[in-house]
């Protein structure tokens, strides 16, 4: 091992029980207003006898937060190279903005003379959008990347039954992400997997074998889960639209792809953003999110509504007038104040953005190239934004991936995305983005080398990582042979 | 750009390790056919200056800005929200962390989510919640097909027409590729949903039920679900405003088997409609049926308490195509704030609230009345009620529209038949005295 120092370190953790074990009965971490009305009496037989929840002081609730956030580690700790989820860099002015008093106190049925700083951000979304990936109109109403996904089937359902009816299969690749299948199937599809060939993509002879009149379409994610171009994709739309079907786009990783790739020409009919990936919104610790889907023209009156028009005398207006509309996916219009802060990424960057799609494909086949001595590389390749390393070299001494996973925390690296996808055994997919330097770069790929060192000589520092976490390895067959779901709730733990 | 951290010599020193002469190299595999033919025609690349000086400008066009008093509610709620939940959320370990899929990086998230399920299930008086959903409809149309999941042969659901029209559109959207059966089930004179059709349809596998409804009247949700019941049919609930539950009796304790609804109510802002948070509660033996995400209590090698994501057999990253939902996310950071929320208020703080919330709006009703405006519907109600005016609508939020106040929904769009009618909603944030201005605007 190499006599640097790594990132990873001690640190003073704070003990926090759960918040119904602290608290008293009485305390209140609120300030309530003055009643200035008498009461009113209530109908018993709908009145609540008992309300269990703790009663905690202001400085209890803020003590207990703050210890709790210490445990969590974000993209604003450090690296965090989660293969397909682009955990870029946050901009800071974003949360200024979006909490912004006039947008955060919006009502969403205000009307649209009242409203119309909201709806002109949200307008103009729509056209950058429509601009970086070449198609033609947009909704923003999906909540995160599967309800896009699920908007997407749900518009080639309503494309089939307008023309011919509804077709019953759908084309997916092995390597797609469980959400693509599973919104599918929410459709009524029955998913036919097409294996990838062996550079990792989809041949043409396979999709023509499969494609028929009663296959509604394909759904590609380009670039793929292994980090490579999908360079046949216009030669399956083709063949996909000559039966009539339709092309799905998987855009989460379209952060290869800004400023370099046109999705109209490439043959795609429909494809979801996802804002918190590509357009630097917060994560959130799994959400809100936002899944804007973008449509050729063809698609476009199946969007749903309401959609946002622009009057000739620059009002903005919510309209529901369309006839082939799937209607409502969202109560509202969708996440708006992560559009906020994905309009605000756009215009800061401006034309900018091809540079950061370059930098994030230079990063990971950087990564790639230092890596691929040590590690397994199943497909040698230039990657795009991301790259797949597998635990195959490290077989020998009895390491799998996730233990190099669990090693890279004490480094003070966040792992990378484990397992997925399916088709490569022991995958560990490598995504860095444009956001993180080349210092830091390089000291991942020196922790990843040490890591590959003590796999050899010393296995036993990976079995036992984490080591410098608040807990270590859990025991997950327990938790979910006897869930605990409820700590409010009597129980034998 | 302070975002891109590469420097010149950076970026030519890592294109040779990785054997590029360009950066445009490094897309070479990518065929002709699909590459843009122009450069991207946006705008010039903002500063932070000018960046915000256009978004501050657009937010001051809003009513809120302008100092509109406003009396919408219908899904969307106007709540004071205590700063400290405002600075905890903004805490960049909890906001710029992902889904917490390498438990031993994010107890933080994992605990706050396990506290929120619990927080919640006790609130509505259930066993389980989830780690949450995308929003109150998108949450109720997943409550209703767990329930056709269960019923497994009955194809029908009868929903009020009293649940949010918006949530009702939605279930529409996700029913249609389906050969499920929607019937909708009609109101009574007092505002309450009426579930005589019931009696004839023998294809039920659920019935849902909003509480408080969309006119804002309490349902007497123990008397329908012990009737629906002895047929074996589930019982789901539905819900826009949670704070309800602050005095009314939780949806739990009536026979609900699923509950389901918005909570933006509990801490959140409204945000022109979003992000809000979807909550999705069951019981105990409905919980392998569940869809979304689930947070589990457990312990790590040395024994010590902690949390991990749960039960994902259920889920789409293991069952793909045979997943309870294709949902792969949960609103975290939004069902932290309900939880920190609920923290906050306790039980005292939320019932006095709940109670603030329902004096006020009596008040206001009473007082209208007074003045000789008709309310139709005589049920309870919590924080919202349907009103007509002693004059023509139009004229009405015209006249007092110039005064900057906002009366309401017009609820003709949504319930042709109470074309003049009004949903006006009354949360703690209204003053005696902000009442009684829209008092004083109303003519007899």
């Amino acid at each position: 091992m190499s006599n640097y120092q790594t990132l990873g370190t001690k640190g003073l953790q704070l003990r926090e029980p759960l918040l119904w074990e602290k608290g008293r009965p009485g305390r209140i971490g609120i300030s309530l207003p003055r009643r200035d009305v008498e009461r009113f009496p209530q109908d018993s037989e709908l009145a609540r006898e008992d309300l269990n929840l703790p009663d905690l002081s202001e400085v209890d609730v803020v003590r207990h937060y703050t210890r709790l956030s210490q445990w969590n580690f974000g993209v604003d700790s450090g690296m965090y190279p989660l293969g397909s989820c682009t955990m870029k860099y946050n901009p800071k002015i974003h949360e200024y903005l979006a909490g912004l008093p006039g947008l955060t106190d919006a009502h969403p049925y205000l009307m649209p003379e009242l409203c119309q700083g909201p709806l002109e951000i949200m307008y103009r979304l729509e056209q950058v959008l429509a601009e970086i990936t070449g198609l033609d109109a947009v909704t923003l109403q999906p909540a995160a990347g599967a309800h896009g996904e699920y908007t997407g089937m749900r518009m080639f359902y309503a494309y089939h039954q307008k023309k011919k009816g509804p077709r019953s299969k759908i084309l997916v690749p092995d390597t797609a992400h469980g959400t693509n299948p599973a919104s599918a199937a929410m459709c009524g599809y029955d998913s036919v997997e097409i294996a990838s060939n062996e550079q990792g993509i989809l041949s043409p002879e396979v999709v023509d074998r499969l494609m028929d009149e009663d296959t509604a379409g394909i759904m590609i994610t380009n670039p793929n889960t292994l980090g490579l171009f999908e360079e046949n994709i216009r030669e399956i739309a083709e063949i996909v639209h000559a039966k009539d079907g339709l092309v799905y786009c998987d855009g989460a990783n379209m952060n290869a792809l800004m400023g370099v790739v046109d999705m109209a020409k490439s043959g795609v009919d429909v494809l979801h953003l996802n804002l918190h990936k590509t357009f630097s919104t917060p994560h959130g610790g799994g959400g809100p999110g936002s899944g804007p889907v973008c449509v050729s023209s063809r698609i476009r009156p199946f969007l749903p509504v309401p959609r946002i028009t622009k009057a000739e005398d620059g009002q903005y207006e919510l309209s529901e007038d369309y006839p082939d509309t799937i209607g409502k996916l969202h109560t509202f219009y969708g996440n708006f104040t992560v559009m906020v802060k994905a309009y605000a990424y756009i215009v800061s960057l401006g034309a900018d953005l091809r540079q950061v799609s370059q930098l994030a494909v230079l990063n990971a086949n950087y990564i790639k190239e230092n890596l691929k001595d040590c590690f397994h590389l199943p497909y040698d390749r230039p990657c795009m934004h991301e790259c797949v390393l597998t635990d195959k070299k490290q077989e020998e001494f009895k390491i799998k991936t996730l233990d190099i996973a669990k090693r890279l925390i004490d480094y003070g690296f966040h792992p990378p995305t484990i397992y997925f996808p399916l088709v490569v055994h022991g995958a560990m997919m490598v995504e860095p983005t444009e956001t993180e330097s080349k210092e830091d770069l390089d000291r991942f790929i020196q922790a990843m080398k040490d890591i590959a060192d003590e796999a050899r000589q010393n296995p036993d520092l990976l079995y036992q990582a984490p080591t410098k976490t608040k807990v270590g390895r859990m025991d997950e067959t327990e938790a979910a042979r006897h869930p605990c779901l409820n700590g409010m709730m009597d129980n034998d733990r | 750009m302070r975002y891109l951290p590469h420097t010149q010599e950076d970026i030519e020193g890592m294109l040779k390790a990785v054997r590029q002469d360009s950066l445009e190299d490094l897309f070479s595999q990518i065929p002709n056919s699909c590459l843009r033919d122009r450069d991207l025609a946006l705008p010039e690349p903002m500063t932070e200056w000018q960046l915000q000086e256009q978004i501050q400008e657009l937010a001051q066009s809003t009513a809120n800005s302008k100092g509109f008093i406003n009396f919408l509610g219908a899904g969307s709620y106007d709540h004071y929200i205590p700063s400290s939940c405002k600075y905890l959320i903004s805490r960049s370990e909890l906001s710029t962390a992902y889904t917490p899929y390498q438990p031993e990086v994010s107890q933080g998230t994992l605990q706050a989510i396990f506290e929120y399920q619990s927080l919640v299930a006790s609130l509505f008086d259930m066993d389980v919640s989830n780690a949450s959903m995308y929003d109150g409809a998108s949450a109720f149309a997943e409550a209703v097909f767990m329930a056709l999941r269960i019923s497994r042969k009955r194809n029908t659901v009868a929903v009020s027409k009293l649940i949010h029209p918006a949530y009702r559109q939605v279930l529409k959207t996700y029913l249609a590729p389906t050969n499920f059966k929607l019937i909708e089930l009609p109101y009574l004179e007092d505002g309450s949903t009426d579930i005589s059709p019931l009696s004839s349809c023998d294809d039920l596998a659920a019935v849902a039920i909003q509480s408080p409804n969309f006119f804002g009247c309490i349902e007497n949700l123990g008397k329908i679900f012990g009737q629906v019941k002895q047929d074996r049919t589930l019982c789901i609930t539905c819900f826009t405003e949670p704070l309800a539950y602050g005095l009314y009796k939780a949806p739990g304790s009536q026979g609900a088997d699923i509950v389901s609804g918005e909570g933006q109510s509990l801490g959140i802002p409204q945000s022109f409609g979003g992000p809000g948070l979807g909550i999705l509660c069951t019981r105990n033996e409905y919980v392998r049926r569940m869809p979304g995400r689930l947070v589990g209590q457990t312990r790590d090698q040395d024994g010590q308490r902690g949390y991990v994501l749960t039960l994902a057999t259920r889920e789409q990253h293991i069952r793909r195509g045979k997943a309870t939902s294709n949902i792969c996310s949960n609103q975290g950071l939004c069902a932290t704030m309900t939880a920190m929320y609920l923290a906050s208020t306790g039980a005292s703080g939320l019932k006095e609230l709940a109670a603030l919330n329902r004096d006020k709006t009596e008040y206001l009703k009473r007082e209208l009345k007074n003045k000789g405006c008709y309310l139709p519907f005589s049920g309870p109600t919590f924080n919202e009620f349907v009103v007509k005016w002693p004059e023509d609508l139009n004229k009405l939020q015209a006249r007092l529209k110039d005064k900057k106040i906002i009366a309401g929904l017009p609820l003709g769009p949504f319930y042709p038949e109470l074309a003049d009618h009004t949903l006006l909603c009354v949360t703690e944030t209204k003053t005696k005295e902000v009442l009684d201005s829209l008092l004083k605007e109303v003519s007899v």
